[in-house]
């Protein structure tokens, strides 16, 4: 499956109450190195369908999930496994890295 | 499969410029754009006032995407990869990618840039992506309302410091000397905005906060005093340092990490390698600019090109090298 937009509103249901591990990336429209990282995040959320999946949050829209999570600094993607945060990422990274990232928490 | 032509690692406007020349002289480059850095250190600007041509300035990332546009209507390829591993000696180069592709080629033209210098504190590590921050553009947002800092003098500085007006309470300068380094255009522009004050002859020595940046230390640089400024950001400006990682050993680089280009009786962008050439800031310790970049890119690509004539002219003379058969091409 591809990306899908969460919001405040649908978080809680689509990523902290997911029975799969839930990636989000917490991005923003001007950000160069959120639009360099979307088309890797798009590949992963096919690649790992089933097994992760891959939520994009829109920092500016969303403020109160940006804020809750201490989000200073986009693009940040944020893991969580059974409603908790397992694993975060600040910056662009190229795909071997975060397909790495993805692989440790879901071993 | 045969060995291209020419492989352009770097994105930026050197890159681009080169693949523009490069594809109209016929030699069907292939850039290495980057994984994630695409475009180059433009990318992550906004408003760029001095290239020539845009009479109202161009944002960075629009000129970056028009350049590669062109650059891609003559015939170039960009990747979206990085190059992690060259062997740049002999007759046919190799460029392998973190995607796991090798690109063989005659000639290969550096355009890797420069990456932000860091202030080297071990704070400022652990609160990256937690105030700290390189990108003002990217995060600016997060800092809505809130007093925050900005370190370094030169125009970079200058940009960040004025872009953040839009979002913070306070922006604070900090800066080693007592008078900036920048243009005198994007100089005066700081210091008339009320909403910029400056910390002169200052540097940080400490980050404070736990999970968060919850202020500096900065000691004067004449005294040695130190006093603690509370600010919930920093946005580090301090200039660039040259990406040369893939290079040491390969290229011969001078004290400060930069390639040497030129000299020697060699033509302006000619590394000590043959074939081998290098542009933009990966180069540059004086200029550093959008423009002057592209104009290194346009002559390492013209280079280049000399260079690949030559080797042809002396290989239709009776040969005197082959190729090694054993270097694969794997698209």
């Amino acid at each position: 499956m591809s990306t899908f937009p969460v919001t405040d509103a649908t978080f809680k249901s689509e990523v902290l109450d997911a029975d799969v591990p839930v990636l989000v990336d917490f991005w923003a429209p001007w950000c160069g190195p959120c639009r360099a990282v979307a088309p890797i995040l798009e590949e992963l959320s096919e690649t790992y369908a089933g097994r992760i999946k891959i939520a994009k949050l829109n920092s500016d829209e969303n403020p109160q999930v940006t804020a809750s999570y201490g989000i200073t600094a986009i693009p940040t993607l944020n893991i969580y496994k059974g409603g908790e945060l397992v694993k975060q990422v600040i910056g662009a990274r190229p795909k071997p890295a975060l397909t790495a990232e993805i692989e440790a928490v879901l071993s | 499969m045969d060995a291209r032509d020419v492989v352009i690692i770097g994105s930026g406007p050197a890159g681009y410029t080169a693949a523009i020349y490069a594809a109209r002289a016929g030699l069907a480059p292939v850039v290495l754009a980057g994984a994630v850095t695409a475009g180059g250190a433009l990318m992550n600007t906004t408003e760029v006032e001095n290239f020539p041509g845009f009479v109202e300035g161009v944002m960075g990332p629009e000129l970056m995407e028009t350049m590669q546009k062109q650059a891609e209507r003559f015939g170039a390829e960009v990747v979206y990869d990085d190059a992690v591993e060259v062997d740049l000696v002999g007759p046919v180069k190799t460029v392998v990618t973190g995607g796991g592709t090798t690109y063989t080629a005659r000639a290969v033209i550096l355009a890797t840039g420069s990456a932000y210098r860091e202030l080297g504190l071990d704070d400022e590590k652990r609160l990256s992506g937690h105030g700290v921050s390189w990108c003002a553009t990217c995060d600016g947002f997060f800092f809505r309302g809130q007093d925050i800092v900005v370190v370094g003098g030169g125009d970079s500085a200058i940009e960040e410091a004025t872009f953040l007006t839009r979002f913070a309470n306070k922006v604070t300068l900090v800066h080693r000397r007592d008078e900036l380094r920048a243009s005198k255009i994007m100089a005066d522009r700081a210091l008339s905005d009320p909403k910029i004050e400056f910390a002169w002859n200052s540097t940080i020595v400490g980050i404070h906060g736990q999970d968060k940046v919850a202020g500096v230390r900065l000691r004067d640089t004449v005294t040695g005093d130190e006093r603690d400024l509370d600010v919930t950001g920093v946005f580090v400006a301090i200039g660039h340092i040259p990406r040369n990682e893939l290079l040491v050993g390969q290229v011969d680089l001078d004290d400060a990490g930069y390639v040497l280009a030129g000299g020697a009786g060699r033509r302006g962008t000619a590394t000590n390698v043959e074939g081998v050439f290098a542009c933009g800031d990966l180069v540059d310790h004086t200029y550093r600019q959008a423009i002057t970049a592209a104009g290194s890119g346009c002559a390492a690509a013209l280079d280049a090109q000399h260079w690949l004539a030559e080797q042809l002219g002396a290989a239709e003379a009776p040969a005197p090298q082959t190729l090694p058969q054993k270097i694969e091409e794997t698209l």
